[in-house]
């Protein structure tokens, strides 16, 4: 019997705006490509990455697919952890509200509805991104 | 060991190298190479960041990329560690993770 191979810790970390470079969509092309591989995923958006979550993004005028809206399929790829830097929020004169609300569908608590983002802090997130096998810089 | 952030982009065009700082944690390495070995030099207005952030941490630079730009080995920071292509695998192969800061 072959075993399993290895599960590692993946995180995704998102820094540059959707739209002016395509590293925005190259990020969400690996993540779903991870995903697919069973590894544990999570994703964390700071300084203008979280730009990437903006609700009401209308790129119908500029040629570009709007892929904003496949952030809402990552539950669904299991990712169970979305950690945005409050303090790249803050310093863009954002808040919470202004962000797509991402959910997942949780299998072990019988299907119910659960928030993927944790809004982190810069000294929380050092300490997350310091906890991974992997991270793969966007 | 802990985890190597690479960083390439300019201090002064973009905020990686800052964000790099306030992200990594005591006892990681972090390598400048391409435009962000410009961060290095004497006097430059990164250059106190850089210092208070060798006092946990070790920060290098890549010989060729200063060499290409004019960078003098006598004009940069005391405390920086000049790395060739060799040193650069050498990081890469003593730290658990690489997280890249582009």
């Amino acid at each position: 019997m072959p075993s399993s191979p290895p599960t590692k810790r993946f995180l995704c970390v998102n820094r540059k705006a959707p739209h002016g470079t395509g590293y925005a969509a190259e990020a969400l092309e690996a993540v779903l490509m991870t995903a697919a591989f069973d590894q544990r995923l999570s994703l964390a958006f700071l300084d203008d990455g979280v730009y990437q979550l903006v609700q009401g993004q209308d790129t119908s005028d500029i040629g570009l697919k709007h892929f904003s809206a496949t952030f809402k399929a990552l539950g669904d790829f299991d990712v169970r952890t979305v950690y945005v830097d409050v303090e790249s929020l803050e310093a863009r004169g954002l808040t919470p509200s202004d962000l797509l609300p991402l959910h997942y569908e949780d299998e072990a608590d019988d299907w119910a509805v659960k928030d993927l983002i944790q809004w982190v802090t810069r000294a929380q997130l050092a300490e997350i991104m310091d906890a991974q096998d992997v991270v793969l810089s966007f | 060991m802990a985890m190597l952030h690479i960083v390439n982009q300019s201090p002064f065009e973009r905020d990686s190298l800052a964000s790099c700082l306030t992200l990594s944690l005591p006892g990681a390495g972090i390598l400048l190479i391409e435009d962000a070995v410009v961060a290095v030099r004497t006097g430059s207005r990164v250059a106190e960041d850089l210092l208070a952030a060798m006092t946990d941490r070790h920060i290098y630079a890549l010989g060729p990329d200063l060499d290409a730009r004019g960078i003098a080995r006598d004009t940069i920071l005391p405390g920086i560690r000049c790395v060739d292509y060799a040193g650069f695998v050498q990081l890469t192969t003593e730290h658990n993770t690489l997280q890249s800061w582009l």
